[in-house]
């Protein structure tokens, strides 16, 4: 069966994918968040899933205004890398797991919790950054990827709570899997940032820090923190932190922190980074 | 009622925005493709007309006024798509927002950020 191994989060700052694209990450403004990836890419290496489950949120690339789902799964065999505006990044191809997928959306629809089907997409940097971050400038990416986007662009977004409860689901989802794959879920985005207005440029550590320890040891708290207050406290866009919360739903239950980091700043960004795994991993079911 | 009108420096971009802004976000996600940008860099005002925007909008691309375009139904992502084509980055962008030098936003972010304790909203709205 398959089952999860370990939860990741991880901001997708873009300009951090340009840094590494462009081979500046020894600079000295860029260095200091690079080390805290260090020790995340030798654990990688040595607990390298077959599948990410990757949450994300797309940046107005792969959906405009026409369309705006509030969950799509992607269930396609491949995914390119977009054409921000300013050419695609060059990293590979991104190829999806369209079994699983089709499963979990089967499963997760059934549990009532009704997903968008995507069968053709680019994704943007808010999927391949957390990929550079965590697997550095390979040929092709190590393992097979799952897309999972999330609407937090137009408001409202889901709920911590909902987005809570479907980890969950996809859990369960996963864990009923028939074939024996290991499975990793990462939530992308946040931490604290702004990116419009005269407010620009907020970064809220307080919220961030507290924000991180509830990850590791108090969730359902976290679940219930209403929307607004993530636009007032940590940033018009800090409501991205929703998408953590669906990794976090997904591990249910106790997790033992394996590495955490956090930088001020990457541009307008605090960039946040947890690697969790589920306490009963390993036991036998 | 909107509970979130009261946060200082923030317009969300919620249903009502969205709608406002249909055309102006589309028209910035028409600068995806290249040969797009192109035609847009040769005339500007040309290229605008070809959406059914807003004069107002329109003159708000025309002279980069982001917060402008925010308050006219703009989004940020798709904002994005403009300062791309002219080659700049969001921290400029953001910067130009706050009316701070690229130079001092910069300063502001590497210490740490803008803090929040200084912009919270009132209390008892």
């Amino acid at each position: 069966m398959a089952r999860i191994s370990a939860g990741i989060t991880c901001s997708h700052v873009p300009a951090i994918g340009a840094a590494i694209d462009l081979g500046k990450t020894q600079e000295p403004y860029w260095a200091p968040l690079f080390a805290g990836f260090e020790f995340s890419k030798q654990w990688m290496a040595a607990h390298t899933p077959d599948v990410v489950f990757l949450v994300y949120n797309d940046h107005a690339t792969a959906f405009s205004l026409d369309v705006i789902p509030t969950f799509a799964i992607g269930c396609a065999p491949e995914f390119a890398p977009a054409d921000e505006g300013w050419g695609a990044r060059p990293v590979p191809v991104v190829r999806g797991a369209p079994e699983l997928a089709a499963h979990i959306a089967g499963s997760v629809i059934e549990s009532d919790f009704d997903l968008t089907i995507v069968n053709k997409m680019d994704v943007d940097h808010g999927l391949t950054v957390p990929l550079s971050l965590m697997f550095g400038q390979p040929k092709s990416w190590p393992c097979l990827v799952i897309p999972f986007a999330v609407n937090v662009v137009q408001y409202p977004p889901p709920s911590g709570n909902r987005c809570y409860q479907l980890g969950k689901a996809i859990r369960r989802a996963i864990d009923s899997f028939d074939q024996d794959l290991n499975v990793q879920i990462w939530g992308t985005g946040g931490m604290s940032h702004q990116l419009q207005g005269p407010r620009a440029g907020l970064i809220n550590k307080e919220f961030d820090s507290r924000f991180l320890d509830g990850m590791v040891k108090d969730p359902e708290a976290l679940a219930r923190i209403p929307r607004e207050q993530y636009l007032r406290e940590a940033g018009s866009e800090g409501i991205e932190l929703v998408m953590w919360l669906i990794m976090r739903g997904a591990l249910e239950g106790p997790v033992r922190e394996v590495h955490r980091f956090y930088h001020v700043p990457a541009s307008n960004t605090a960039v946040g980074h947890l690697i969790v795994e589920p306490l009963s991993a390993g036991a036998s079911p | 009622m909107k509970t979130y009108g009261d946060i200082p420096g923030t317009t969300v971009f919620d249903a009502e925005q969205s709608r406002k802004g249909y055309h102006l976000n589309m028209f910035c996600m028409s600068l995806m493709k290249p040969a797009n940008r192109e035609r847009f860099k040769a005339g500007e005002r040309a290229y605008l007309d070809e959406w059914p925007m807003t004069a107002e909008q329109k003159q708000a691309v025309i002279v980069r006024d982001y917060n402008r375009m925010i308050s006219l139904g703009g989004n940020i992502y798709f904002l994005a798509k403009i300062f791309a084509t002219d080659g700049r980055s969001f921290q400029y962008a953001a910067a130009l927002m706050t009316g701070m030098s690229q130079e001092d936003y910069a300063r502001m972010m590497l210490g740490g950020g803008r803090a929040y304790e200084a912009n919270k909203p009132k209390e008892g709205v």
